[in-house]
């Protein structure tokens, strides 16, 4: 799946987009968060507080209990501030 | 049988936003008693700020304001909804975003504009940076409770 970041998400991560492939065990959108986060300190850094973390999955906003389902993209991102 | 919900026009743009031309196609027919229009504008921060610059989600950005004007234009009788939001750097004094209503009657206008205001702050995916005019890049402008209130109570209506 192609993960996509925004803001201070990417800013920190130090990346704008990857693919990656989770195991069989991360389902929900908390799981993959739990997942990245044990990827590096740049990850751990970005989602130290994963509870303030937006994730949109093609381009629709989910919860972070929600499946990940047959996701084709996961954008992570901070808080909206358009407007 | 009420009318069709009029479809909304949503663009997001680099370039500044014409707004005497969006009233102008708001009210131009017989069956408008009413258009209103916000607007949002960079401050300056007493002087400190140089520019804002507006990150977007792409794709999603245009998908989600429409699917908030789809909204409004469900729950009030509206002729018009236009909302347009810019990205990029954007100077004090300049435009960020507008929202025109219009409607036969002033109160469906009045309350879609404010509405899609509320939901376009906390859902849209846009991300402000401060530059600063020492020129350096000032942090991410942070996300208000107020404005998650603001949209919240649009539910208890």
């Amino acid at each position: 799946m192609k993960l996509v970041y925004f803001a201070w998400v990417r800013e920190r991560i130090g990346l704008a987009e990857e693919t990656v492939e989770p195991p069989a065990e991360v389902r929900s959108v908390e799981d993959l968060l739990g997942w990245l986060k044990g990827r590096g300190p740049n990850y751990d850094s970005a989602l130290a507080a994963p509870e303030v973390i937006r994730v949109a999955i093609d381009h629709e906003h989910v919860d972070h209990a929600d499946p990940i389902g047959a996701a084709r993209e996961v954008a992570l991102f901070p808080p909206m501030t358009g407007g | 049988m009420a009318p069709e919900p009029v479809v909304p026009l949503v663009r997001i743009l680099a370039g500044r936003i014409e707004m005497a031309a969006e009233i102008a196609a708001l009210s131009g027919s017989g069956a408008v008693g009413g258009v209103v229009t916000f607007s949002g504008y960079c401050r300056d921060e007493g002087g400190r700020l140089e520019a804002l610059e507006l990150e977007h989600y792409p794709g999603m950005a245009e998908r989600e304001i429409e699917r908030i004007a789809a909204q409004a234009a469900e729950r009030w009788p509206l002729t018009g909804c236009h909302v347009l939001h810019r990205y990029g750097l954007v100077k004090p004094g300049e435009e960020i975003v507008f929202v025109g209503c219009a409607s036969a009657h002033r109160q469906a206008a009045f309350e879609a504009a404010s509405f899609l205001m509320d939901y376009l702050k906390t859902r849209a995916p846009f991300w402000k940076r401060e530059h600063l005019k020492d020129g350096t890049t000032g942090g991410w402008v942070e996300s208000k409770d107020t404005d998650s209130a603001a949209a919240d109570r649009w539910h208890r209506l």
